[in-house]
């Protein structure tokens, strides 16, 4: 749902009541943890190509089983979507997967709009939303006071859109990202976890290399 | 030089970038529009071969173009120098993974600048490059534009270097606003 008209306080009210609910539901175990759905997503991969973002999405990546068609990202934050862009236009023929959290979703926030335009059928992004800065002190996020990433995406013209709260049946936000006619965008909101690190390659030219070499073969 | 005329001859120097473009085989043209580059963007649009990705901000180029690369195709990013400040922390990504980066940045705040707001990013924009690790070649003349260009993709695509062609406002003329 979307709402065309400006912000009211009455909205930022119901807006902050309804965030408060959810995380009420969350604590209760409703949501679901990030690195058991992303291990979830990545065995139905097929030939899909990964672009996770940086921090917590790419140790969940790493953590679901290393894959040279994984091009982790260690920095570059706010691009992951778009190199997602870039690889979708290039391999039109190949699912392209773009795994990352709200933080660095928000950063590339523009980039939601190019892809909307670029309408890529091949591009499925999830966002795992824990409504924080994990890695730099558990800072809130936008989404924590409300702000709706797959809205945002919904009112730029992505093809589809869901946004998975606590409760909500996660495998549906998968099916989305894997198989619908993109540009689509899943928003699950996640529990906040404690989760061990697993840490991929950060060599940048073995990552781009490792890449090019298992997607184009002899021509890399 | 003056901003050329309605009618008066157009300059043939983004017609021959073009040609340079095609002739490397790139696929993927990112920009944010300049008025510099606009006659060049519109030949690429033309172009089926070429796949024209308008950004709301310069450094989503350089991420598109990172995976452009990954993906198996040449890209280049059009921008002025002003959208080269938004790049440079993408642009460490480009550095640090020794991606390909070619880009054409049309530049502002140096020749005769009438918009004092165009001139400290105008003046930075080769610094600011270079800090990232982006080789910048100049162009100011048209006749030398399309060899700069030329040289800048062998750099980029042959050397995988990331490389600015920095075209002088000399060549594109200084804008000038009508009352």
């Amino acid at each position: 749902m979307s709402r065309a008209k400006g912000r009211s306080k009455d909205d930022d009210k119901a807006a902050s009541k309804a965030a408060r609910k959810a995380r009420k539901r969350r604590a209760a175990g409703g949501a679901p943890m990030r690195r058991e759905l992303v291990a979830r997503l990545l065995a139905r991969r097929g030939d899909a190509l990964v672009v996770p973002g940086l921090g917590s999405s790419a140790w969940d990546v790493a953590a679901a089983g290393d894959h040279p068609l994984n091009f982790y990202t260690w920095g570059a934050m706010g691009g992951a979507a778009m190199i997602g862009l870039g690889l979708a236009i290039a391999q039109p023929e190949r699912r392209v997967l773009v795994v990352t959290g709200d933080g660095e979703m928000l950063m590339g926030l523009g980039g939601l709009a190019t892809i909307a335009v670029q309408r890529p059928t091949n591009l499925g992004i999830l966002v795992l939303d824990n409504e924080h800065y994990g890695e730099t002190g558990r800072q809130k996020t936008h989404t924590h006071h409300g702000v709706d990433i797959a809205g945002m995406a919904a009112a730029a013209g992505f093809a589809d859109t869901m946004r998975v709260d606590a409760g909500d049946d996660a495998d549906a936000a998968l099916d989305l990202v894997l198989d619908a006619p993109g540009p689509v965008i899943a928003c699950v909101k996640v529990a906040m976890s404690d989760d061990p690190l697993v840490l991929p390659e950060r060599d940048g030219p073995r990552l781009k290399d490792r890449f090019r070499q298992a997607l184009l073969g002899a021509v890399a | 030089m003056a901003r050329k005329k309605r009618g008066a001859e157009a300059p043939t120097w983004p017609d021959e970038i073009y040609d340079v473009l095609r002739a490397v085989d790139v696929r993927q043209v990112a920009y944010v529009p300049d008025a510099g580059h606009s006659r060049l963007i519109a030949a690429c649009a033309d172009d089926p071969r070429m796949h024209t990705v308008s950004l709301t901000t310069e450094e989503e180029g350089v991420a598109l173009l990172a995976g452009a690369w990954l993906g198996g195709q040449r890209g280049v990013l059009l921008m002025q120098s002003s959208g080269v400040g938004n790049c440079i922390n993408m642009l460490g990504m480009i550095e640090e993974c020794r991606f390909p980066l070619l880009a054409l940045v049309t530049m502002r705040g140096e020749w005769g600048e009438f918009n004092p707001w165009q001139i400290p990013m105008g003046q930075g924009t080769a610094a600011a490059l270079g800090a990232v690790g982006v080789i910048t070649q100049r162009a100011d003349e048209p006749g030398r534009v399309a060899e700069t260009v030329v040289s800048a993709a062998r750099l980029a695509f042959d050397g995988s270097r990331a490389v600015a062609v920095l075209i002088g406002q000399r060549v594109i003329g200084t804008k000038e606003f009508k009352k």
